[in-house]
C-alpha cells in the first residue's frame, strides 16, 4: 500500500498525481487528485464503465473488482492504493465468445436482469468460488457471503443458482 | 414455434453485453466538453425562502453557471405537470385541479431534498464545492413529515386552498348498498392496515446528459419510455416535440421511479442549451432517496361484513393516502385509478365501496413503484380474510373457498367496474397449498417448536390489473444487412425485451431469432410510443406486432404472387415461407423481403399501432412459511410457493425471475423496508442503504415457482403480464404467516414491515 497521508502534505488545492497501477493485465497510469477512489479512477480516467456505482456508503457493491485476487467494493479504496498493484474489472475476465465460466452460468441461470448489479455480482462470485475452492459450496454460504451485493431486480434465487454452477464450472 | 418461439425459456440476448460490462447506463456516457451539473437541495421539510445568494458559488473556481428557481421562471420555463389533474374526479364531483412541482422551488420549499439551485461546473468536485458558498436565507415553517402529521387535527396548512391538507377526495362503488349490507351482517371484521412508505431504489441511480446538437435539444437519460419524457418536457421547456430528442440507452431497473419526469431532466437541457455544451447529472444514492419519487404510504380503514355462512356480503375501505410535498406525474392516480378498482380481490363481494384520500404532507412525493397501488388492494383484503377466518373458526382456505368468484361466475362483473375475463381461483389455491405440503405444516411447527422456534404458514390469493396507456406502436423492418429491426415504444429496463420481442416476431413471422434486433428509447427511431408501466408491454407490444406482421404478410403474398406469376389469392403463409401449394413453389420471409427491398419503396417494412383499452387480470397464489426467533424477533422467510395465471407465458424463464424480483420486494416491503420522516423536523432518517433495509441475499429463501396458464380471453396471445404479480401477492402472504407464527403466543395482529424490534415489542406486548 501506498503511504497516501504522505503525499498529501506536499499537495496544495487541485493537484493532481500520477497513479501507475495494473489494470486486466495492462499497466497503466493516471493524473488523480488524491481523494480519487479506485472506482473513479477505473471508470473516469480508465474509460472502464462496466464497474458501477450504486450508493455513497459502501453497501451496494456494484463497483466490486478484484484487487490483487480479491474481492474489494472499488469504493472503499483510493486510486493511489493501487499504486503497483494487481486490479481486475469485468472487462478483463472474458469477453463475448469467450466467457468467463461465472459470466455464462450468469446467462445460463438467468442471473441477471437490468445488468446494473451484474459486474460486481460476477466479481464477488468468483471470489466466493474461489475462498470455497476444494468445498461444496452450499446454498447457505452463497447467500451469507453475497451479503455485501444488492440487486433489486432477481431476489437472488438466480443469482444464487449461477454462483453455484459457475463455481462448479471454474 | 420452434426452439425460439412464444413459450421457449430462450437465454437472453441482452446478456453478453451486460455480463462483460458493455452495457450503456446514462452515467457511462460521456460527451466532448461535458460539464457537470449539482442540484443544492433545501435542507428544510418545510420554509419560507426569503433570499437565495448565490455571488459567492458563481464565482468559485469552474463554475459555469448557476440558476435558481426565479431564473428559471424568468426564462420561461414551466412546472412539472400532473397527468391526472383533470382526470380524476372527487366524491363531490369536482374535478381535481391540482397544479405539479416547479423545477426548483421558488418561494417555499415543501420537502428535505426539494431542489433550490442547479450548479454547473468543469468538474462534479467544483460544482459541489460551490454549492457549499451559497447562502439560503428562509423561515423554517412548522411540517408534516408523515401522513399521521398532515391528516392531524394541528396539522400545518401546507396548501393554500387544500383545507385539511386534502389533495383529492375520490370514492368508488355504492356506500348506500354497502351501508344497507352491513345492517343485515351476522359478523363484521375491521382492520386498520399500514401500507408502509417505501423507497424504490433501483441500483442505478437516476442520471440525465443534456445536450443541444443539430439545433435541438437532446436529452439521454433512464426512462420507461422515451416518447412519453418527448411528450411531457417539451412544453415544459417551451418547445414543440420535435425540437427535443429522448434516449435511453441501457436502464438499470426501474420499477416505476424512471417513467417520471424529474426536475433534472430539464435542468440539463435548460443548462446546455445556455451554456452551449452537453450538462451531465448524475445522482447519488443520498440524491435517490432525497428525490427519486417513492412507493406506498398509505392508511387503510377496512371492513368487511358476512352472512352466518361466512360469505361476505359487503367490503367497505377507507385509504388515505401521502402525495408527499407535491403531485406527481401520476400521484393521484395510482391508489385510486390505478389500484383501489382491485378492493375486493378475487372474491364474489356482492357490494363493495372504497373512499380514496389524498394528503400533501413535507415528505417526499409518492408515485407508482412496482405494483402501484395494486399491493396495496391486495394486502387489505388478504388481511381481512385471514382475520376474519381467525374471528369465525375458520381456516385461511375454508374462508377464501366459500367467497371466491366461481368458475361460473366468469367473466366477473366486479362492483367496481372491471369485468374478469378468466381465472382459476380456488385451483392456484389447491395447487399452492398442494406444493406447499399445507397439510403437512402442523408436523414442522411442532419439530420448530421443538427448537424453540415460533413458525407460522400463511397464504395470498391475490390479483391484480394490467394498466396503462391504451396504445402501443411497433415497427418491423428488413434493412439492406440482412437483420430484421423491430421497433416498439416499451422500454426494457431488465425484462428482457431484447429476447422476448424477437420471440414473439419469430412466431409470428417466421424469421431467424438471431436475425432480430430491438430498437427501443430513441424518439428519432420510435415515433409513437406509450412505454413500458403497469405490467402490460408483452400484450401490448404483441398486439402491434401482430398487426405490422399481418401487413407484411399481406405485401408479401402480393408481391410472391408477382413473382411467381401465381394469383395472389393462391399464396399461403406459414413457418416463415410464402407458398403456393398449386405449384409446390415457395419463398422465404427473407427472400421475400430482399425481393421486396429491390423493388424500390418501403419493401415489406410496416409499422402499426394497437389501440387496446382492456386490462388483463394476473392472479394466483402466494404460501409463505416463516420461522421466528422468539429472542430476537427476527422473521427467516423458510418456504416460499407461487402459483401464478399470467395467462399464456412467452418466456418461462424470464418471468420466473419477474417473480423471483417482485417477491423479493414485497418481501422487503413486509420485513424490511420503511422510508421514515421525522415527524417533527421532516427530515428523511432512512437516506442511505446503511438506514434504509434492502434485501438482500441471506434474507430470502429459494422461491418455488409455478403457473396455471389460463389463456386471457381479451388479449393477444392470451397473454396477462407478470411484472408486478410478485409484489402483489407476497406482503399478505408473508404477513399472513408471520401473525400466524405469532398468534401462538397470543399475538393477533402486526404491521409491516415485520422487523425484528417489531416482532419482539409485539411478543413482549401480547406475553
Amino acid at each position: 500500500m501506498t503511504g497516501f497521508g504522505d503525499f498529501l502534505g506536499e499537495f496544495g488545492d487541485n493537484m493532481t498525481v500520477r497513479v501507475t497501477t495494473t489494470v486486466n493485465g495492462k499497466l497503466v497510469s493516471g493524473d488523480v487528485e488524491p481523494n480519487t477512489l479506485l472506482v473513479e479512477f477505473v471508470r473516469e480516467n480508465l474509460g472502464l464503465t462496466g464497474t458501477h456505482v450504486g450508493c455513497d456508503t459502501s453497501q451496494c457493491g456494484a463497483c466490486t473488482v478484484h484487487f490483487d485476487g480479491k474481492p474489494v467494493k472499488a469504493c472503499t479504496i483510493l486510486a493511489l492504493q493501487a499504486e503497483g498493484h494487481q486490479v481486475l474489472t469485468i472487462e478483463g475476465i472474458g469477453q463475448p465468445g469467450n466467457l468467463h465460466p461465472m459470466q455464462a452460468a450468469f446467462q445460463e441461470n438467468h442471473g441477471l436482469q437490468c445488468g446494473f448489479c451484474t459486474p460486481g455480482m460476477i466479481m464477488a462470485g468468483i471470489g466466493i468460488a474461489e475462498r470455497n475452492k476444494g468445498a461444496s459450496l452450499s446454498e447457505e454460504t452463497i447467500r451469507a457471503e453475497l451479503e455485501g451485493n444488492i440487486c433489486r431486480c432477481t431476489g437472488y434465487h438466480n443469482i444464487v443458482k449461477s454462483i453455484a454452477a459457475g463455481a462448479r464450472d471454474m | 414455434m420452434g426452439t425460439f418461439g412464444i413459450g421457449q425459456p430462450v437465454r437472453r440476448v441482452e446478456d453478453v453485453r451486460f455480463l462483460t460490462g458493455a452495457g450503456a447506463y446514462t452515467d457511462d456516457l460521456n460527451l466532448p466538453g461535458q460539464a457537470y451539473g449539482h442540484v443544492f437541495r433545501s435542507p428544510w421539510a418545510h420554509a419560507r425562502i426569503i433570499s437565495i445568494d448565490v455571488a459567492a458559488a458563481r464565482a468559485a473556481e469552474g463554475v459555469l453557471g448557476v440558476w435558481t428557481g426565479a431564473d428559471l421562471a424568468a426564462a420561461g420555463i414551466g412546472d412539472l405537470p400532473c397527468a391526472i389533474s383533470g382526470v380524476l374526479r372527487n366524491r363531490d364531483g369536482t374535478a381535481l385541479d391540482v397544479v405539479g412541482r416547479a423545477v426548483l422551488a421558488r418561494d417555499h420549499a415543501m420537502h428535505v431534498g426539494d431542489g433550490l439551485v442547479f450548479i454547473v461546473a468543469g468538474t462534479i468536485a467544483q460544482a459541489k464545492d460551490a454549492a457549499e458558498l451559497i447562502v439560503v436565507e428562509a423561515e423554517e415553517l412548522p411540517a408534516a413529515g408523515n401522513l399521521a402529521d398532515a391528516m392531524g387535527e394541528h396539522a400545518p396548512m401546507l396548501r393554500d386552498g387544500a383545507a385539511g391538507n386534502v389533495c383529492f377526495d375520490w370514492e368508488g362503488g355504492s356506500a348506500a348498498a354497502v351501508d344497507e349490507a352491513f345492517s343485515r351482517a351476522a359478523h363484521v371484521t375491521a382492520a386498520d392496515l399500514v401500507h408502509n412508505r417505501l423507497a424504490s431504489s433501483p441500483i442505478e441511480p437516476r442520471a440525465a446528459l443534456g445536450n443541444q446538437e443539430d439545433g435541438r435539444y437532446v436529452l439521454r437519460t433512464s426512462t420507461q419510455g422515451a416518447n412519453l419524457f418527448q411528450r411531457v418536457l417539451a412544453p415544459v421547456l417551451g418547445i414543440d416535440a420535435g425540437s427535443l430528442r429522448i434516449v435511453t440507452a441501457d436502464v438499470g431497473g426501474s420499477f416505476g421511479t424512471k417513467e417520471f419526469i424529474y426536475p433534472e431532466h430539464v435542468l440539463v437541457l435548460f443548462a446546455s442549451g445556455k451554456l452551449g455544451r452537453p450538462v451531465k447529472w448524475t445522482g447519488d444514492r443520498s440524491d435517490a432517496f432525497l428525490s427519486d419519487l417513492h412507493g406506498r404510504d398509505v392508511l387503510s380503514h377496512a371492513e368487511i361484513a358476512f352472512d352466518a355462512g361466512g360469505r361476505a356480503l359487503a367490503l367497505r375501505v377507507h385509504n388515505r393516502a401521502n402525495m408527499g410535498a407535491y403531485v406527481s406525474l401520476f400521484g393521484p392516480g395510482i391508489q385510486t385509478l390505478g389500484g383501489a378498482r382491485l378492493t375486493g380481490g378475487v372474491y364474489a363481494i356482492p357490494a363493495i365501496n372504497v373512499r380514496v384520500t389524498g394528503y400533501y404532507s413535507n415528505a417526499v412525493p409518492v408515485d407508482a413503484y412496482r405494483g402501484a397501488g395494486r399491493p396495496e388492494a391486495a394486502y387489505v383484503i388478504e388481511r381481512l380474510m385471514d382475520k376474519a377466518a381467525r374471528e369465525l373458526g375458520l381456516t385461511p382456505d375454508e374462508i377464501r373457498r366459500r367467497n371466491f368468484i366461481g368458475q361460473a361466475e366468469l367473466p366477473y362483473s366486479h362492483p367496481l367496474g372491471f369485468v374478469f375475463d378468466s381465472g382459476a381461483f380456488e385451483a392456484n389455491m389447491d395447487d399452492a397449498m398442494r406444493l406447499a405440503g399445507w397439510s403437512s405444516f402442523p408436523a414442522r411447527r411442532a419439530e420448530a417448536r421443538e427448537r424453540g422456534r415460533l413458525r407460522g404458514i400463511g397464504l395470498s390469493t391475490y390479483i391484480e390489473s394490467s394498466v396503462g396507456f391504451g396504445y402501443e406502436a411497433a415497427e418491423i423492418r428488413f434493412p439492406e444487412d440482412g437483420t430484421v429491426e423491430i421497433v416498439a415504444g416499451t422500454m426494457s429496463a431488465g425484462q428482457g425485451h431484447e429476447t422476448v420481442w424477437a420471440q414473439i416476431v419469430t412466431e409470428q413471422l417466421g424469421v431467424p431469432f438471431d436475425a432480430i434486433r430491438l430498437v427501443q428509447g430513441d424518439t428519432d427511431r420510435v415515433k409513437v410510443g406509450g412505454g413500458t408501466a403497469g405490467s402490460r408491454s408483452t400484450y401490448m407490444v404483441a398486439g402491434a406486432f401482430r398487426l405490422s406482421a399481418d401487413q407484411i404478410i399481406d405485401k408479401g403474398k402480393a408481391l410472391v404472387a408477382e413473382l411467381l406469376g401465381e394469383p395472389r389469392g393462391a399464396i399461403e403463409f406459414s413457418d416463415g415461407f410464402f407458398r403456393s401449394p398449386g405449384s409446390n413453389r415457395s419463398m422465404s420471409i427473407m427472400e421475400a423481403a430482399a425481393a421486396a427491398r429491390r423493388a424500390g419503396g418501403d419493401g415489406l417494412d410496416s409499422g402499426a399501432t394497437f389501440n387496446h383499452d382492456i386490462s388483463t387480470f394476473p392472479n394466483g397464489c402466494h404460501v409463505c412459511e416463516v420461522e421466528i426467533d422468539p429472542d430476537t424477533g427476527k422473521v427467516d422467510v423458510v418456504r416460499y410457493v407461487v402459483v401464478d395465471d399470467f395467462g399464456r407465458i412467452v418466456n418461462p424463464m424470464v418471468v420466473d425471475g419477474q417473480v423471483h424480483g417482485g417477491i423479493a420486494q414485497g418481501l422487503g416491503q413486509a420485513l424490511l423496508e420503511h422510508s421514515v420522516h421525522d415527524p417533527v423536523s421532516g427530515q428523511l432518517l432512512t437516506g442511505s442503504f446503511m438506514d434504509y433495509a434492502m434485501p438482500r441475499a441471506d434474507d430470502l429463501c429459494a422461491m418455488e415457482t409455478t403457473y396455471n396458464e389460463i389463456p386471457c380471453t381479451t388479449s393477444p396471445y392470451g397473454v396477462k403480464g407478470c411484472g408486478e404479480a410478485g409484489t402483489t401477492g407476497a406482503c399478505p402472504a408473508i404477513m399472513n404467516a408471520v401473525v400466524d407464527a405469532l398468534s401462538a403466543r397470543g399475538v393477533t395482529h402486526l404491521d409491516m414491515p415485520a422487523t425484528p424490534f417489531r416482532v419482539w415489542q409485539a411478543l413482549r406486548g401480547a406475553a
